[in-house]
């Protein structure tokens, strides 16, 4: 099948790539821009393995088509932290223990990076409705649902410290 | 002197060893999407492997046409069972001692099946070519219903050994009977419960469900033809085992096979056995001379690689009118697919089920548990279990109920008169177990304790008394469950799988400043092994646990091992590792006496370091003994220090633990509101609480998918009707519930450190309490037995069969 032309912006980094306008993004980001971050757990975007933030929403690169991601502004879990400056949900993953095998963890931290920007202070109801697009073999949620609202009130006195 | 030395307890809390709560070492990669799973694996040339699959239960393959597949672009080749016969490839040993097609040998027999694996130069083109591929089938009648078997005219599905009439097991009695497998004493047993003043019976099936743990299962084989070695990159929950396998199937000589289980993005069992991707990965590198990937879909993995559980089991409990147990009786029916590919020790063919007297000083018991072959998809593994112990503490804790139902007695002070007293510890049970340790009456009293047991059963009263009298649609329900579990196998004297001893293994090397590289013949999928077992050792020498590398999974560095499943890698590696570190140890306190200057005997350890006993200012750390060991002409001692331990464990470990769940179901909508859920577990010795609370989260919550939704099913014709997360129930954040843990402390008084294994327990006991608590709901209406899963619908349907919704 003929390749098009594909040029988006993926951690802040202008990208480009040849794919065919079939392929999912998910393939388009593991396999052409070696961004193995995001996983795949199913193909019937249940699983949230896959969750990307795109254009200032969470969505599943499961069920975009290369050709619809042209142009796109694209954040994976790769660009919300890096090792001497992690991002606050990075750090209370690990201290609340909101991880076990791990293969579920870029694609929750990086619907949790949109969620608290959606609400910054939700209540623990929010959290769960909110995350309830990503599922957790290992963890049961209970540390992943704590480890979101601690990160939360870390996030919202950081901001009121500096106003 | 003697203030220049930290306080024990201050050196002893910067080892960060057992009992401390130390945060995961394995977080950093994870959460900055650093992960190294198989399908991250890209290797030059890579080449990818797709199957055709059978879309029918049961049919002849007449003929495979492979040509349109072979001329799209990018195809580099088909395989089918023609191809591998040659090799001797096209059928495969299982666990269970039995072989399975690696692809359709002239038939299939589950829908699936592995048919042709077509290798491509990416996905996308390995997909389309599996649609060009035309395979000619002749549908054969499918046989679903395990009872249908053996009845006159079944269709007979294992035509190759349809006249043999000893299988693996013993004698097999009909072409679709696999094996009889019997535990205890069956005339005595019926004696007994002939007697008997009280007896309950029923049926009790626990459903055919799946491990599905959120990465599939996968591999990348790369066979290098100049060195002759081949290297087996793959989800391999027992990485040595499968070398050992892929040597024996393949002729390749095993040091010239290295295989790697990268980060395995959780397992439950689902990755123990060895499937037909793995075999057509390592068949399609050696052919073509590259490096061929496979990577299963979410539908494949529901479909065709490891089921668990499927048992129907019919039991006879008996009491006095007291409520004292005099004999338990079960018949098992175990529907076990297309092959017998059950993951179990060689001797168990249908695991250790013999636990399933629990925790209950039962006086004699009987169990027979019949195999027969269905067409469905091969498995039968222990899905967050140690070999069916999940199907047999649901079988005992239902009867239990069932029980208290007929002496009209409350199933907490039932459990309370028959448990194992404290005092009968080591405990011979009727079916050949000997439970090592346990005090369940406290850990009883403490968990009916802590959710108010006796205000909650008053509530209940009342909420009844409300239903009947129209003030409310509302049921509350109240479950209770005590487990046993047998975990850790196991002894090397009577477990084994395909003949290998199941001990485990520890290897030890301290570096010369005085950190530390183990390896261990386990695989974390979750478990978190580079954290704790460096807690383990840092305990053992005296090197904080933060200065402790942990490798596992690499079976050219590693030593031997069984792999980690059935909660073992705590019992087994857990204790090797112990005992590897006792061992550096002893030879540390050669070297320190002999630069202190003193008899071996006139040392003693202290936290971390050897002193000079009497005089405690002193003393050689296990830094310094460690630069002395590779830096010092010691006599008698040789340089280095490092040490390996097999650990063969002489018994099982048996933890144990408590569960109480509180559910308010609306008998209209067939909602259960889980209000509480209440967990102790004992695990023994705890190594790291954080890690443990982790663990039973995660455990409570598959038992909550098991028992309040999650189903593989079939329909009569044996289509899998649940064969993706459309259908098959997985739990989201919105419906899990939050768990309560606790604990109480019974060491195993054989494992070095008298720890036990956690891992499981909660699934094993999580089933029974949900379901005991949806059928404790409708106990006053007359309810005895309703199958899981308990789905909204089917507890509506309890309601609506219970006449609930005239009123």
């Amino acid at each position: 099948m003929e390749k098009m032309h594909l040029k988006m912006t993926v951690n802040g980094e202008e990208m480009e790539t040849l794919a065919e306008p079939r392929e999912l993004l998910i393939h388009v980001l593991r396999e052409r821009l070696n961004i193995t971050g995001p996983h795949i757990g199913c193909e019937t975007s249940h699983c949230g393995a896959c969750t990307i933030d795109m254009d200032g929403k969470s969505v599943k690169s499961c069920t975009v088509f290369a050709a619809q991601a042209g142009g796109a502004d694209i954040t994976t879990i790769e660009g919300l932290g890096n090792p001497d400056n992690l991002h606050v949900l990075q750090e209370m993953f690990k201290e609340h223990h909101g991880l076990q095998c791990g293969f579920c963890t870029p694609g929750m931290i990086t619907r949790a990076y949109r969620l608290l920007q959606e609400i910054p202070d939700p209540t623990e109801e929010e959290v769960r409705f909110g995350m309830s697009g990503n599922l957790c073999r290992c963890t049961g949620y209970q540390n992943i649902v704590k480890a979101i609202m601690a990160a939360a009130t870390e996030m919202n006195a950081t901001k009121e410290a500096a106003q | 002197m003697n203030e220049m030395i930290p306080p024990k307890a201050e050196r002893s809390a910067a080892l960060k060893g057992l009992g401390t709560s130390r945060k995961r070492v394995e977080d950093a990669r994870f959460t900055q999407g650093k992960g190294n799973f198989i399908d991250d694996l890209k290797l030059p040339g890579m080449l990818f492997g797709d199957f055709v699959r059978s879309p029918y239960p049961h049919a002849y393959v007449k003929s495979i046409n492979t040509d349109a597949a072979l001329a799209v672009p990018g195809v580099v080749a088909v395989l089918t069972a023609a191809d591998l016969e040659p090799l001797g490839l096209h059928w495969m040993p299982t666990l269970a001692g039995d072989k399975q097609m690696v692809l359709a040998d002239g038939k299939v027999l589950f829908q699936g099946q592995e048919v042709a694996f077509v290798v491509a130069s990416d996905r996308y083109v390995a997909a389309d070519a599996v649609e060009l591929v035309e395979v000619d089938y002749e549908e054969l009648p499918a046989l679903v219903d395990p009872f249908k078997a053996e009845i006159k005219g079944a269709p007979i599905l294992r035509e190759d050994i349809a006249d043999n009439l000893e299988g693996a097991h013993g004698a097999r009695r009909h072409p679709n009977h696999i094996f009889t497998w019997e535990s205890g004493e069956k005339e005595q047993t019926e004696a007994a419960i002939g007697e008997a003043e009280i007896v309950a019976e029923e049926m009790i099936y626990y459903h055919r469900t799946h491990p599905c743990p959120l990465e599939t299962c996968g591999a990348v084989a790369s066979m290098d033809k100049v060195n002759g070695k081949l290297t087996l990159h793959g989800t391999f929950q027992a990485p040595h085992a499968v070398r050992t396998v892929a040597s024996l199937i393949s002729g390749i000589a095993e040091h010239n096979i290295r295989v790697i289980s990268p980060d395995i993005g959780g397992g439950f069992g689902n990755k123990v056995g060895v499937y037909p991707g793995y075999v057509c990965s390592i068949v399609a590198s050696i052919v073509t001379g590259k490096p061929v990937k496979w990577i299963e879909d979410r539908i494949e993995n529901l479909t065709s690689t490891a089921f668990a559980r499927d048992y129907w089991m019919q039991g006879k409990i008996s009491a006095t009118k007291e409520g004292k147990i005099t004999g338990l009786w079960c018949h098992t029916t175990a529907d076990h697919g297309a092959f017998d590919a059950c993951a179990d020790p060689t001797k168990f063919p249908a695991g250790f089920m013999n636990i399933c007297t629990g925790s209950y000083d039962i006086p004699t018991a009987y169990l027979c548990v019949d195999g027969i072959y269905t067409n469905k998809a091969p498995g039968g593994v222990a899905y967050r279990c140690s070999f069916r112990v999940t199907e047999a503490a649901y079988f005992i804790e239902r009867m239990i109920e069932m029980l208290a139902i007929k002496l009209k007695m409350d199933a907490a002070e039932l459990r309370r008169i028959n448990f194992i007293k404290k005092e009968q510890f080591p405990y011979q049970s009727a079916l050949g177990w000997e439970y090592d340790s346990g005090d369940y009456h406290t850990a009883w009293e403490k968990a009916l304790e802590a959710v108010n047991y006796t205000e909650l059963r008053k509530e209940q009263t009342q909420r009844l008394e409300d239903f009947k009298a129209g003030a409310t649609r509302s049921l509350m329900g109240i479950g209770l469950c005590h487990f046993t579990e047998i975990v850790g196998a196991g002894p090397v004297k009577n477990c084994d799988i395909l003949g290998l001893g199941m001990f485990d293994s520890c290897e030890i090397r301290i570096h010369p400043t005085g950190s530390a590289i183990a390896r261990l013949g386990t695989i974390s999928q979750g478990q978190g092994h580079a954290t704790t077992f460096a807690q383990i050792l840092a305990s053992e020498i005296g090197i904080p646990a933060d200065d402790i590398t942990l490798e596992e999974g690499d079976t050219d560095t590693a030593p031997y091992g069984l792999g980690t499943y059935g909660s073992r890698s705590t019992p087994v590696a857990g204790a090797a590792t112990a005992m590897a570190g006792r061992k550096i140890r002893a030879k540390a306190q050669m070297i320190a006496a002999y630069l202190l200057e003193v008899h071996d005997d006139d040392v003693e350890w202290d936290v971390d370091r050897f002193a000079v006993k009497g005089a405690p200012e002193r003393f050689k750390t296990m830094k310094e003994i460690a630069f002395a060991s590779y830096s010092q002409e010691i006599p008698g001692v040789e340089p280095g220090l490092e040490a390996v331990s097999y650990y063969d464990p002489p018994n099982m470990t048996y933890p144990f633990g408590a569960y109480i769940c509180v559910m308010d179901i609306n008998v209209d909508t067939g909602i259960a509101d889980i209000r509480t859920f209440y967990a102790l577990d004992d695990c023994g010795t705890r190594i790291n609480p954080m890690i443990i609370e982790g663990q039973v989260h995660g455990g409570l919550t598959e038992a909550f998918a098991i028992s309040m939704g999650q189903e593989l099913a079939y329909d009569d014709m044996g289509n899998v009707k649940t064969g993706s997360l459309m259908d098959f129930f997985i739990p989201t954040s919105w419906e899990t519930p939050n768990y309560i843990t606790d604990f109480t402390t019974t060491p195993s008084p054989h494992h070095p450190i008298g720890a036990k294994g956690v891992g499981e327990s909660p699934n094993v006991g999580g089933v029974p309490a949900f379901s005991n608590a949806v059928h404790d709901a409708f106990r006053s209406f007359g309810l005895t037995q309703s199958h899981m899963p308990h789905d909204h619908w089917r507890i509506w349907k309890i309601a609506n069969d219970l006449g609930l919704h005239d009123k």
